[in-house]
């Protein structure tokens, strides 16, 4: 059985309809990468697979672990391992991160059915995760992303991952808004929470985050469907040929 | 020819006939200040109970509120001051100077009266039926006042605390004055404190307010603020269901005093909380601040009246409210600044989270500008949480309930944390707590 299998997905927005059909598996061990223009549905796929409010989906089936993840609540389904990395990850004033990442490891054990983590062994695991993204523990005290640059934003969202250790992790354009140094901390972040029992799908627009996040396969998307996959070299191609080849395809 | 102009008045409610009736079967009993009594009882008399059509009064309607006016409290027996023992509970762990009153009355055996330099306490009964001196000069003449509630109040105060903490003395301990109430039937009861803090001296100064179902509950404090003064105020409305409360702070603040208010309720039915501040030296710097946590019918008005008079002083006024069910939060505040007032520099905001679609928040904020060369501001919202953040934390695993308990600790944590004394500040946050379990039990 495959970690993510994602069958026929139709989904609309607003009364539009944006994915048409999507057909998709992810692997456990796995990194794939999904590339597109503008408007193919790259972030509502993310979200259709959060669960977030207003992503109607009309037809299909998204299967994590062979279980039906639609009509799952999005804290029912992050327990069961579905984590976005959100493109703009939002501000939250008056809850510390700590606060935060404490409320969420805790909830999400407790739906598990796990023990909560006693407070210095969450103390510690913070500590660590923090430090290897180069988080103070200064940031870690104040509102969740609050004052945080668009890299800062971007590290607090791998953090976040690398505390609540997902099945699925879901990067939405975790690229854009990034230098060069803020890309490298965070892919070198994504790249520690490589895992072979983890699936992750990597959304962007540009190849550059796949030369540091390199992917196992790449499956580009085009007005709501995958249209072509293959590996790592799609993207370069890709890069330098544009989308102009899918331009024929149907809706 | 000489024509007599007569006010023109309503027919009496049932509530004003009856305390027409109190005030006459108790004036001669009441301890102190006759002829202030009935000067006051009569401006009342002319005004009546304050209605819609009265501006400083127009959300809080006490004429159609009021069904009647329940009789004036008894002292207390020894049963009603055993119950009193569970006064006070939100702070329970906060290491203070507990004063306690049952029913309106003070128990000087549940009070901590030991001696302290600088500090001097006595019962507001036991002055004004003394002629006390402080009391004789203060009582009704730290600002002067226009309002029925308070005109009700100087007719008919029974009891409350006389408190002065002398020049330069450091009060250690925070004063805590615990208004429980026996509930063995509804009363009526009319407290009146007056403290007196002199320059340079320093208290923290708590108040809880505990009435029982259907109480009417009418508060005043008269607070006096030095000059180089610092007084840390906390008001907490816990009354039980059906209560009715009137709490006004009438304060005066001294030159470069530093004064902050802080008002919270959870409790009771409807609970009006008024502050006439008057910063009457200079560069007095003041905060006032509020948060009121509310479900089912209640009804929380915050009317608050700050006025500038002289260069240099700096207010914040920030109140939160939260407001669950069919809950009604009202905020109108003004700011006046006068003429003097230069370098004023004022800022005013309300906010209300609705978490329900049939919940209410008014707000009417005032400037009032007579100086040219000041810096002021008002701002008010209101609105339901925030969807798109409710899914970010429910993203991360947090289910919805405790999403929104996050969401809505954070909102009144702001204001909480104004709050300087880490004690009664983590009570503030354990109470929100404990609203919040209860609202998603």
């Amino acid at each position: 059985m495959s970690l993510l299998e994602i069958k026929n997905l139709h989904a609309v927005v607003d009364g539009k309809q944006i994915l048409n059909g999507l057909n998709l598996t992810v692997e456990r061990g796995q990194v794939a990468a999904i590339m597109g223009p503008n408007g193919s549905g790259k972030s509502t796929l993310s979200y259709v697979l959060a669960g977030r409010p207003g992503y109607e989906v009309t037809q299909g089936e998204i299967l994590l672990n062979g279980e039906n993840l639609l009509g799952l609540d999005p804290d029912v389904r992050a327990a069961k391992g579905v984590f976005l990395a959100f493109q703009y990850p939002m501000e939250v004033p008056g809850v510390a991160t700590m606060t935060f990442l404490r409320t969420a490891l805790n909830a999400q054990r407790k739906a598990r059915g796990e023990s909560e983590l006693t407070t210095p062994e969450f103390l510690k695991r913070v500590r660590e995760a923090a430090a290897q993204l180069g988080i103070s523990q200064e940031m870690l005290r104040r509102g969740v992303n609050v004052g945080f640059s668009g890299g800062e934003k971007k590290r607090n969202e791998i953090l976040q991952m690398a505390m609540l250790e997902p099945k699925l992790a879901i990067l939405d354009e975790t690229d854009s808004g990034l230098d060069i140094d803020a890309l490298k901390i965070v892919s070198d972040g994504v790249n520690r929470l490589r895992a072979p029992d983890r699936g992750m799908i990597v959304i962007t627009h540009y190849q550059r985050l796949l030369d540091y996040i390199v992917p196992d396969v790449v499956h580009v998307l085009w007005k709501g469907r995958v249209v072509k996959t293959g590996g790592k070299e799609l993207a370069h191609e890709l890069e330098a040929k544009g989308y102009a080849e899918f331009q024929g395809e149907a809706a | 020819m000489t024509a007599t102009v007569r006010p023109i008045r309503a027919v009496k409610t049932a509530a004003e006939a009856a305390l027409a009736d109190t005030y006459a079967a108790a004036k001669a009993l009441l301890p102190g200040l006759p002829a202030a009594r009935e000067q006051a009882f009569r401006r009342f008399e002319a005004q009546g109970l304050p209605h819609r059509r009265v501006e400083a009064w127009k959300y809080t309607d006490l004429r159609a509120l009021m069904r009647d006016a329940k009789p004036l409290a008894a002292p207390p027996g020894a049963e009603a001051k055993a119950r009193a023992k569970q006064g006070g509970a939100i702070f329970a762990s906060v290491e203070a100077r507990r004063l306690v009153f049952v029913d309106g009355a003070f128990v000087p055996e549940l009070s901590d009266l030991s001696a302290e330099a600088g500090l001097s306490i006595m019962p507001m009964a036991q002055a004004l039926a003394s002629g006390d001196a402080l009391v004789a000069r203060h009582v009704g003449q730290v600002l002067d006042i226009d309002d029925p509630a308070v005109a009700l109040n100087t007719a008919l105060m029974g009891d409350g605390i006389v408190i002065k903490v002398a020049a330069g003395a450091t009060v250690a301990r925070p004063v805590m004055i615990v208004f429980a109430h026996s509930g063995e039937r509804p009363v009526s009861v009319f407290t009146r404190s007056l403290v007196v803090v002199e320059p340079k001296a320093k208290l923290t100064l708590v108040e809880t307010h505990e009435g029982a179902a259907d109480d009417q509950i009418n508060a005043v404090m008269e607070l006096i603020v030095g000059d180089d003064a610092e007084v840390d105020h906390l008001k907490i409305a816990a009354n039980r269901k059906g209560a009715l409360q009137v709490a006004t702070l009438i304060v005066s603040i001294g030159a470069r005093a530093k004064f902050n208010d802080f008002a919270g309720a959870t409790g009771g039915s409807v609970t009006r909380n008024q502050i006439f501040a008057r910063l009457a030296g200079e560069n007095a710097v003041c905060h006032f601040s509020g948060a009121n946590l509310l479900q089912g019918h209640q009804h929380v008005d915050t009317t608050l009246v700050v006025e500038h008079v002289r260069p240099g002083c700096e207010s914040r006024e920030l109140y939160k409210s939260v407001l669950d069910g069919e809950s009604r939060g009202v905020f109108q505040g003004r700011i006046t600044v006068q003429a003097e007032a230069q370098k004023t520099d004022a800022r005013m905001a309300t906010h209300a989270l609705l978490l329900s679609e049939n919940a209410e928040a008014d707000a009417k904020p005032e400037l009032e500008i007579f100086a040219d060369d000041v810096q002021c501001g008002h701002g008010a919202t209101a609105g339901a949480l925030d969807e798109d953040l409710l899914f970010y934390l429910k993203a991360r695993g947090i289910p919805p309930k405790e999403a929104e308990a996050l969401m809505v600790t954070a909102f009144v944590g702001e204001v909480v944390e104004r709050v300087a004394h880490e004690g009664l500040r983590d009570s503030l946050l354990a109470a929100a707590d404990g609203w919040l379990q209860a609202r998603s039990a």
